[in-house]
C-alpha cells in the first residue's frame, strides 16, 4: 500500500495547523480596516459623521464630474494610407526571434504598426511552432524605456549624445586611424547571421591584426572542444530526442534552457505522448544536483554533487562495458541509478541518448563514447545539420583579456556580449578595458560593458532590423522589420561596413547600409528578387531534410579524459552549482518584468534569485520547515553568506526537496546593473562571480563554498506557491506510473464511472441530473480546452504568451507578497512523495490551471451583479464594466483562477489618487514603469484594460475566438477547427494544451477526449461544476506498479507496492 | 374648422408615404443599379459628364421604351441611326457606355428610380418636422391647461375653506384660524413628493445619459459635406470608408483618397449653396482649397505635386464608444449586411455630420433582439443545427442575433 501524497508545500504534506488557518481565511494579510493612528475604523469617535462626510462629498464630486464637458476626442487619418494596411486589423510578418545565438523563427502580430504578440513560426521544420517564456517576453522588450536612444560618446566621464551618425563615423574612423596598427577586437556573443559574418570576415581583412573573438555567457566551449576531439570538427551536432526510447541527460537541462529548448521540448513530447491502445513513452533519466525543470519532468531522478558530474559520465561509461575504470561512487542511490540506466540504454542501443550539461571537455568526451557505444550517432545525433547556437571557446577569451592587459588590443567593439558583468573573471577585465585605446559598445541597453566603453552605438531591436540566422546547416530563418526605429539606431553590421570603408565601397553598396548589403547578398544567393520576397514571407529558407550523419568517432581522447577526471578534485563540505531558469536565462533580459514576474517552475518565486538548499543542509542551518513551522508562511525567509576566496554573496535560502544534500544552487542572470531597468534593479545577486576556470573551461559550479553557519539576516521572497488552495478537495492532479497503467488501464475511468453511478443513478448523465440547476442551452459552438500533463513541462511559455495576449498587468515584487498576482494563467507544481519521505521526490507534476469555464460555476451564482454570467458557447464571461469589486466570485471559485486587482496597476482609472495604495505601502516602480506611453504601445487593443476593483480571470482569449468566428463568416464557410486558438495555445512547444470546438467531433479536442478516455479526468469532478476543460493524466514510466485501496485491490488480493528498484 | 388642415396634411403624407411604398418595390433595385451602373457618369438632377436623367422622357426618343432598351445596351449601334444622340455626343464629347448585361427589368427599374427620385419634393423632411412640432405644442397646452387646472384647484380650495371658516363664524362655532397653504402641511407634503418624482426623473436620466452625446455635431476643420458627396454626387460609402467591410473601424480616408477626386475637382460650383450652424454661407471652394494646403498641393501646377508632403487632417472623432465596448464594423456591414444608415442616419442629408444614434448599449441590445440573422445565407451558421432543425420543422420562423447569443455581455465587452 503505498502512500503517495500529492503536495504544493510542507504545510499541505504534513497538514498542520498554520496550513490549516491559512486555508480557511479569505486573505492573506489582515484587511486595512486601521487607520493610521492605528484605531480601528470602527472605533474612531465620529464614523456616523465620518460617513456623512463621505456622502456629501461623493455626491457633490460625482455632481462635478457629471457637469464637465466630453473631451474632444480626435480622428486622425494616414495622410497616405499604405496599401494592405486594414486598419484595426493585425498583420503577421515572418521574422525571427535572435539573441546570443538562440534563434526562434516567430511571426509578430502588427496591429496599426505596432508588433504586440509573437506566434512561433509553423513553417520551421524544428520548433514546429513553438516559443518560449523569453521569446514571448521579447515584444516587450522593444518598449523598453531603458533602451538607448541615441548614439553616445563619453566626455569627462559622462555619456553625451552624438547628434548625427556622421559624426559618430568622423569620431571612430579618427579614433580608429590613430590606432596605428594596433589589433582591431570584435567581441560578440555567438553570431548565427550568415551575412553578418560575411561582413566581419570583411571588416577583419580590411583591418590587418584584428580578429573576432565569440563569447557565450554560459558557455558550450567544453563540448565543442570535446566534438573536437572525438569527431574533428568544432561544432554541435542536431539533437533528435524524438527517436530516442530512453534519455539520458546529466545534468542538462535540455527542456528549460539548454542550447535549444523549444526544439527539444518539442521532440521530447513525442515520446510523451501516450496511445491508449497501446501506451508506450520514451524514459527520461535525469542526473543532476539540484531540482531543475527538466529533472521535474524526469520518469527517474538522481542526484549528485557537482563534482561528481565526471564521475558519474565515467561510472555510466564503465556500467556499458567501456574500457575506462569506474571511479568509486560513495552514493548507493545513484550507483544503482547508474547500473538501471546503463542497462536500459543497452537495452534500447541505438534509440538512446546521452546528454550533459557540463562544460567540462573531459566530461563531454566521456559523454561522446557512451553516445558511440549505443549508436546514438546516426539516429538520435545527427551529425549532418550541426547546429550553431553557441559557437564561443573559452580559451579565446581568457586570451583576449590576456591580450588586453598586456595593452596590445587597440579597439574593442562588443555586440551582445556583456563581459563585465557574466566573465569569470570580472574585476580582471574591467581593469584590461582600461588599456584598451578605443572601446565601442552596439548593445541595445547601457549594460555593465557598456558603461566602461567610451562609444554606444545602439542597435536595433530585433523587431525593427533586417537579418538573418543560421541556427542549424540548410535551416535560415530570415528577420524582417515590424515597425519603423523607435530610436536613433543603426544596426552594428551598418558601423562595421561604414568603418571599415573610409571610401565608401562596401559590397556595390555606396551607403554601406546593412538592409541594403543583406539584401544583395541574398538575393545574389537565391538568384532573384522574386524568390527573395516569397522566402522573406514564409520566413524560413528550409533545403530540406538530410540522410542523418554519423560522423565518424575518434577514441583516441577518451583514456586521457577519463583519467582526468578520476585524478579531479574531491568536493568539500558544501558545493554550489549555478544555473539558468526559464525566466531571465543567463540575464540578457532580467530587465523585462514579465519575465521577473514569472513564477519559477519549481520554487514558485518570483522578483529574486535565492539559495535553494536541501532538507539536510536547511536542518543543518536550523530552519524548521517540519510539521507546524510557519517557515513557508512568512515571506521573510532566513540569509546565508556564501563565499569563496574574497568573494561573497548573501542570499535567501529556499528549502526544496529533491536537492543533493550538499549542494545549493544560485540561478544566474540576476543583480543586474540599474541601468538595464527597473525591473531588474536590486532584484537578486549576481552568481556569475562563483565561476571557476579550470585553465581549460568555464565550470558553472564551485566544489567548495563557504556558508555562514546561521542564518545572516532576514529576506523576503515572493513565492506564489501558497497563494491559493483546494481545501482538501481531491483530486486536483491524477499521475500514476506506466506499469500501474498498464495494468489498471482503466483505474481513473473508473473513479469517474462510479462518480456517475452515485450522482446520476437515473440517468447517468452526470451533468443535469446531479444539479438542482438546469443546464445551459449551447446550440452551437462549444468551447473546450484538453491539457495534457503528460506533455507540460512547465516552460512557462503559455503563462508570457497570455500576459501579452490580454493585456494582464505586472503587479511588482510587493503586490505579489501579498497575494496579489494578477497571472490568468498559474502553473501549479505537486510534488509526489511518500508522506514520511518529502526529500524522495518520485514525480513532479505540472498543472497549468486556469478558469475552468464551469457550465455549472459557483461563481455566476454568488455574484450579485450579474457581472459574471455564462454564454451560449460555454464560456464564463467576467465583464469588468459591470463588476462592483465584492470578490464574492473569487471566494466562491473552487479553483482559485479569478483574479482582483487591488489596485489601479494599469492606469486606466480615471482618478490618478487610485495608483497610491496608502496604509498599505506602495507599489513597486516598475508598476508605474509599465504605465509610461512607450511601455503601453504592447498593449493588446482588441482587449479592455482594467481598472482598481474589479476582477478579472481567463477569458479563453474570448477576443481571439470572435476573429476567429468573423472571417469564417466572411469568408463564409463553416468554423474550422484552428480558425480560433487560445494564446496558451500557440504558445506551447509541446502542444499540451488544444482548444477547439468541443461540439464538433472532429476537432482535435474532441479527438483529445474520445481517444484518451483511460486518462481524462476532470479537477475535483464530483463538486459537479462541470468544467469545460479536461485534463489527462500523467504517467511516469516507471515499473513500480501502485495498489490502491479499494479500487483494483480486489482483482489482486496483493496490497503491496511491487517496487523493482 | 381650424382643425382641418393638419388633418389634411396628415393624409396627405399617408397617401405620398404609400405611393412610395408601391414605387419602391422596383425602384430599390434601381437605385442599386443606378449607383453601380450610372452613377459614375450621370446625375438625377444636373449634368455631369453625362446629361441630367430628370425628365428624360420628354427628351428625344426616350419616351418609347425600346428605343432606350437598345440604346443603353448598344450605344455604338444606336447612334449611328438617331440623330438626337449625336447631338449629345457633340455636346459633352465622351460616348455613352454600353451594358449589355442590363436586362429591360433592369433599364425600367432605373428608369422608375430616375422618376420616383425626380419627383420627389426638395424639402422631403419638413412634412415629418411639423408632425413633430404638432406632438410638441400639445405637450405645451396640455401643460399649460393643467397648469390652469392646478391654480384653480388651489383657489377653489382656499375659498372653500375661507367660506367654512365664515360659517363657521358665523355659528359662532369655534375653529383655529385656516393654516396658510405654504404652511399646510399636506401642500408642502405634496410639494415635496412632486419635486422628488420630478427632479428624481431628471437626475436619472441626465446620469444615464452621461457620456452619450447623441445629436453630437462638432466644427470639423474642413467643412466637409456628406450631403453634396454621398447625397448629391451619389459617391458610395464604401469608396472612402471600405475599411468598415474589412476591419473594426470605418476609418476616416486619408488624404490620398480625398486626392484622387479632387485633383480634378478645384472648385465647388454646381452644388446648392452651403450653410453651417450659425447660417453663414460657405464658399465651397475656399474648403476644397484647406484639402489643398493639408496634401500640399498646387492645382495651378498639378504636376508638381508630392503626396509624400500631405499631413493628415485632425478632425474631430463625432462617434465615440467606451473603451470597454468592442464593436466591429466589418461585422455588421459585410456579414450582417447592416446599411450604414441604420446606425448613422441619413447620412446623405447631412452637411456636417451629427451622431444619429444615442449609441447606448440598450439601442444595441434591441437592434441585437429584432434582427434576423442571415441563417440560410452564410455557410458559418451551419454549425448550429439546433435551430436548422427547428426551422425545418417550423418551430421557428427565423433566428434572431440574440437567438445565437448575440445579446451575451462577452460579445462586445471583454
Amino acid at each position: 500500500m503505498s502512500d503517495k501524497k500529492y503536495w504544493q508545500s510542507f504545510g499541505e504534506l504534513h497538514n498542520d495547523e498554520a496550513f490549516q488557518k491559512l486555508t480557511q481565511d479569505e486573505f492573506r494579510e489582515d484587511l486595512p480596516f486601521e487607520d493610521p493612528n492605528e484605531k480601528g475604523w470602527l472605533d474612531v469617535s465620529a464614523p456616523r459623521r465620518d460617513f456623512l462626510k463621505y456622502l456629501g462629498f461623493s455626491t457633490a464630486a460625482a455632481s462635478l464630474a457629471a457637469s464637465c464637458k466630453i473631451p474632444v476626442k480626435k480622428a486622425i487619418p494616414f495622410a497616405n494610407r499604405p496599401e494592405n494596411i486594414v486598419l484595426g486589423e493585425a498583420t503577421y510578418y515572418a521574422t525571427t526571434f535572435v539573441q546570443d545565438g538562440d534563434v526562434i523563427p516567430v511571426l509578430a502580430k502588427v496591429i496599426d504598426g505596432r508588433p504586440i504578440k509573437l506566434e512561433g513560426n509553423e513553417l520551421c521544420s524544428f520548433t514546429k511552432g513553438g516559443t518560449s517564456a523569453s521569446v514571448q517576453a521579447s515584444v516587450l522588450d522593444l518598449y523598453d524605456t531603458y533602451r538607448l536612444t541615441h548614439p553616445k560618446h563619453k566626455v569627462n566621464g559622462k555619456f553625451e549624445e552624438i547628434p548625427t551618425f556622421e559624426q559618430l563615423d568622423k569620431l571612430v574612423t579618427d579614433a580608429l586611424k590613430g590606432l596605428n596598427g594596433a589589433p582591431v577586437v570584435l567581441l560578440t556573443s555567438t553570431i548565427v547571421s550568415p551575412s553578418s559574418k560575411q561582413i566581419i570576415a570583411e571588416f577583419i581583412s580590411k583591418n590587418p591584426g584584428s580578429k573576432h573573438v565569440q563569447y557565450d555567457a554560459v558557455s558550450f566551449s567544453g563540448m565543442i572542444q570535446a566534438n573536437e576531439a572525438s569527431f574533428g570538427k568544432k561544432a554541435i551536432p542536431s539533437y533528435q530526442i524524438d527517436n530516442a526510447k530512453v534519455i539520458v541527460s546529466l545534468a542538462a537541462d535540455f527542456l528549460g534552457t539548454w542550447l535549444s529548448p523549444v526544439e527539444f521540448a518539442r521532440q521530447y513530447s513525442k515520446g510523451r505522448k501516450i496511445n491508449e491502445a497501446n501506451p508506450e513513452m520514451s524514459k527520461h533519466y535525469q542526473f543532476e544536483s539540484y531540482m531543475s525543470m527538466t529533472g521535474a519532468n524526469a520518469d527517474e531522478r538522481f542526484t549528485h554533487r557537482p563534482s561528481e558530474e565526471g564521475s558519474v559520465a565515467l561510472a555510466l561509461l564503465a556500467a556499458l562495458g567501456g574500457n575506462v575504470t569506474a571511479p568509486v561512487l560513495t552514493n548507493e542511490k545513484l550507483k544503482k541509478g547508474i547500473e538501471k540506466c546503463a542497462a536500459d540504454l543497452k537495452a534500447n542501443a541505438v534509440n538512446a541518448l546521452v546528454i550533459s550539461g557540463s562544460n567540462d571537455v573531459n566530461v563531454q568526451v566521456i559523454v561522446n563514447a557512451i553516445n558511440n557505444l549505443i549508436n546514438a550517432y546516426g539516429t538520435t545525433i545527427n551529425w549532418a545539420t550541426p547546429v550553431y547556437y553557441r559557437q564561443g571557446i573559452d580559451k579565446d577569451m581568457t586570451d583576449l583579456v590576456s591580450q588586453m592587459e598586456s595593452g596590445n588590443v587597440g579597439a574593442l567593439l562588443i555586440y551582445g556580449a556583456n563581459p563585465v558583468y557574466d566573465y569569470h573573471a570580472a574585476d580582471k577585465l574591467t581593469t584590461a578595458l582600461k588599456k584598451v585605446k578605443l572601446t565601442v559598445s552596439f548593445n541595445e541597453k547601457l549594460d555593465e560593458t557598456g558603461e566602461l566603453c567610451e562609444y554606444l552605438v545602439p542597435a536595433p531591436h530585433y523587431l525593427e532590423s533586417w537579418g538573418d540566422a543560421e541556427p542549424k546547416a540548410g535551416v535560415t530563418s530570415f528577420i524582417q522589420p515590424t515597425i519603423a526605429p523607435l530610436f536613433k539606431t543603426r544596426p552594428y553590421q551598418t558601423s562595421l561596413l561604414k568603418w571599415s570603408l573610409p571610401t565608401g565601397q562596401a559590397g556595390g553598396n555606396a551607403d554601406g547600409d546593412y538592409d541594403v548589403y543583406f539584401k544583395n547578398y541574398w538575393i545574389g544567393k537565391l538568384g532573384s528578387e522574386a524568390t527573395f520576397n516569397t522566402i522573406l514571407q514564409d520566413g524560413i529558407r528550409d533545403l530540406g531534410p538530410v540522410p542523418v550523419a554519423a560522423g565518424s568517432f575518434n577514441a583516441s581522447a577518451i583514456a586521457n579524459a577519463a583519467s582526468l577526471i578520476a585524478a579531479a578534485k574531491k568536493g568539500g563540505k558544501t558545493e554550489l552549482v549555478m544555473y539558468q531558469n526559464v525566466s531571465v536565462g543567463a540575464g540578457k533580459q532580467s530587465g523585462n518584468p514579465w519575465l521577473q514576474e514569472l513564477p519559477d517552475p519549481i520554487t514558485k518565486a518570483t522578483w529574486d534569485n535565492y539559495a535553494m538548499i536541501s532538507l539536510a543542509k536547511a536542518t543543518d542551518l536550523g530552519i524548521f520547515f517540519g510539521k507546524d513551522s510557519d517557515y513557508e508562511y512568512h515571506p521573510e525567509k532566513p540569509v546565508v553568506k556564501i563565499s569563496v576566496g574574497n568573494k561573497e554573496i548573501e542570499l535567501p535560502v529556499l528549502v526544496i526537496p529533491g536537492m543533493d544534500p550538499n549542494t545549493i544552487a544560485v540561478a544566474l542572470g540576476y543583480g543586474r546593473s540599474a541601468n538595464i531597468g527597473k525591473g531588474a534593479a536590486g532584484v537578486g545577486k549576481n552568481a556569475y562571480i562563483f565561476q571557476s576556470f579550470n585553465g581549460n573551461n568555464v565550470n558553472f559550479y564551485h566544489t567548495d563554498v563557504t556558508v555562514s553557519d546561521k542564518p545572516v539576516g532576514k529576506h523576503k521572497i515572493a513565492q506564489t506557491q501558497i497563494h491559493n488552495s483546494y481545501e482538501d478537495r481531491k483530486e486536483v492532479v491524477k499521475e500514476t506510473s506506466l506499469a500501474t497503467y498498464k495494468k489498471y488501464p482503466d483505474e481513473f475511468k473508473n473513479e469517474r464511472k462510479k462518480l456517475f453511478e452515485s450522482f446520476a443513478s437515473k440517468t447517468g448523465d452526470y451533468a443535469s441530473e446531479g444539479t438542482l440547476y438546469g443546464t445551459h442551452a449551447q446550440p452551437g459552438i462549444k468551447w473546450g480546452m484538453s491539457i495534457d500533463l503528460n506533455s507540460c513541462t512547465s516552460c512557462n511559455a503559455c503563462i508570457v504568451a497570455c500576459n501579452a495576449e490580454n493585456n494582464v498587468p505586472v503587479v511588482g515584487k510587493k503586490e505579489v507578497l501579498r497575494g496579489h498576482e494578477m497571472h490568468w494563467l498559474r502553473i501549479d507544481r505537486y510534488f509526489v512523495t511518500e508522506k514520511d519521505n518529502p526529500d524522495d521526490v518520485l514525480s513532479v507534476v505540472f498543472q497549468p490551471m486556469l478558469c475552468q469555464h464551469c457550465d455549472n460555476a459557483p461563481c455566476e451564482n454568488v455574484c450579485p451583479v450579474a457581472a459574471t454570467t455564462h454564454s451560449s458557447e460555454g464560456l464564463n464571461q467576467m465583464i469588468y464594466n459591470r463588476c462592483i469589486g465584492t470578490r464574492y466570485c473569487g471566494n466562491n471559485c473552487p479553483y482559485k483562477v479569478r483574479r482582483f486587482n487591488w489596485a489601479d496597476y494599469t492606469g486606466a482609472d480615471s482618478f490618478k489618487d487610485n495608483q497610491k495604495i496608502s496604509g498599505v505601502g506602495t507599489l513597486d516602480d516598475i508598476v508605474f514603469d509599465m504605465n509610461e506611453d512607450l511601455t503601453r504601445m504592447v498593449l493588446n487593443p482588441d482587449v479592455t484594460v482594467r481598472s482598481r476593483g474589479v476582477i478579472e480571470k481567463c477569458s479563453f482569449c474570448v477576443q481571439k475566438l470572435q476573429a476567429g468566428k468573423l472571417t469564417a463568416k466572411k469568408e463564409n464557410r463553416p468554423l474550422q477547427d484552428g480558425d480560433a486558438k487560445t494564446a496558451c495555445m500557440t504558445a506551447c512547444p509541446t502542444e499540451a494544451i488544444v482548444f477547439g470546438n468541443a461540439h464538433d467531433y472532429e476537432s482535435k479536442v474532441s479527438k483529445m477526449r474520445t481517444d484518451n478516455t483511460s486518462r481524462l479526468f476532470y479537477v475535483i469532478e464530483q463538486i459537479h461544476t462541470l468544467p469545460n476543460i479536461s485534463y489527462l493524466a500523467k504517467i511516469r514510466n516507471t515499473d513500480d506498479v501502485e495498489e490502491k485501496e479499494g479500487s483494483h485491490a480486489a482483482e489482486t488480493g496483493d496490497k503491496k507496492t511491487e517496487a523493482t528498484h | 374648422m381650424i382643425h382641418y388642415k393638419p388633418i389634411a396634411r396628415k393624409i396627405a403624407i399617408l397617401l405620398i408615404v404609400s405611393v412610395f411604398a408601391v414605387a419602391n418595390i422596383s425602384a430599390q433595385d434601381g437605385k442599386a443599379l443606378f449607383n453601380a451602373k450610372c452613377a459614375s457618369c450621370h446625375n438625377i438632377f444636373k449634368n455631369t459628364t453625362g446629361p441630367a436623367l430628370m425628365g428624360f422622357e420628354e427628351r428625344g426618343p426616350w419616351a418609347d421604351r425600346a428605343k432606350l432598351y437598345e440604346w443603353v445596351k448598344n450605344p455604338a449601334a444606336f447612334i449611328a441611326k438617331d440623330t438626337y444622340t449625336q447631338g449629345l455626343l457633340a455636346e459633352y464629347k465622351s460616348m455613352m457606355t454600353g451594358f449589355p448585361d442590363l436586362s429591360h427589368e433592369n433599364i425600367d427599374a432605373i428608369a422608375e428610380y430616375v422618376k420616383i427620385e425626380a419627383s420627389k419634393p426638395k424639402d422631403t423632411g419638413t412634412a415629418t418636422v411639423q408632425a413633430e412640432d404638432n406632438t410638441d405644442r400639445n405637450a405645451i397646452i396640455f401643460g399649460i391647461i393643467s397648469l390652469i387646472m392646478a391654480i384653480i384647484a388651489v383657489v377653489l380650495m382656499q375659498v372653500n375653506s375661507n367660506l367654512k371658516k365664515m360659517s363657521d363664524d358665523h355659528e359662532n362655532i369655534l375653529r383655529p384660524d385656516p393654516v396658510p397653504f405654504y404652511k399646510n402641511k399636506a401642500y408642502i407634503a405634496l410639494g415635496i413628493i412632486l419635486l422628488f418624482v420630478v427632479g428624481g426623473f431628471y437626475v436619472v436620466k441626465g446620469a444615464i445619459g452621461l457620456g452619450r452625446q447623441i445629436d453630437y455635431q462638432p466644427v470639423q476643420p474642413i467643412y466637409y459635406s456628406h450631403k453634396v458627396h454621398a447625397g448629391i454626387n451619389q459617391i458610395s460609402c464604401l469608396y472612402c470608408h471600405g475599411n468598415a467591410m474589412e476591419g473594426k473601424s470605418a476609418a476616416i480616408p486619408s488624404v490620398n483618397v480625398c486626392m484622387n477626386c479632387h485633383k480634378a475637382i478645384t472648385t465647388y460650383e454646381k452644388g446648392p449653396k452651403l450653410f453651417d450652424e450659425e447660417g453663414n454661407e460657405i464658399n465651397g471652394t475656399a474648403e476644397i482649397n484647406k484639402l489643398y494646403k493639408y496634401a500640399g498641393f498646387d492645382p495651378k501646377n498639378a504636376a508638381a505635386w508630392d503626396p509624400s508632403k500631405a499631413k493628415p487632417i485632425e478632425w474631430v472623432r463625432i462617434h465615440n464608444l467606451p473603451d470597454h465596448v468592442y464593436f466591429n464594423h466589418s461585422q455588421h456591414v459585410k456579414v450582417g449586411d447592416v446599411q450604414c444608415q441604420t446606425c448613422h442616419g441619413e447620412i446623405t442629408a447631412m452637411d456636417e455630420v451629427k451622431q444619429f444614434a444615442e449609441l447606448s448599449m440598450s439601442w444595441c441590445v434591441n437592434c441585437h433582439r429584432e434582427t434576423k440573422v442571415n441563417f440560410a445565407g452564410n455557410k458559418f451558421y451551419s454549425l448550429y443545427e439546433k435551430f436548422h432543425n427547428d426551422l425545418k420543422s417550423g418551430k421557428m420562423d427565423s433566428v434572431t442575433v440574440q437567438n445565437i447569443g448575440g445579446i451575451e455581455c462577452q460579445k462586445c465587452h471583454y
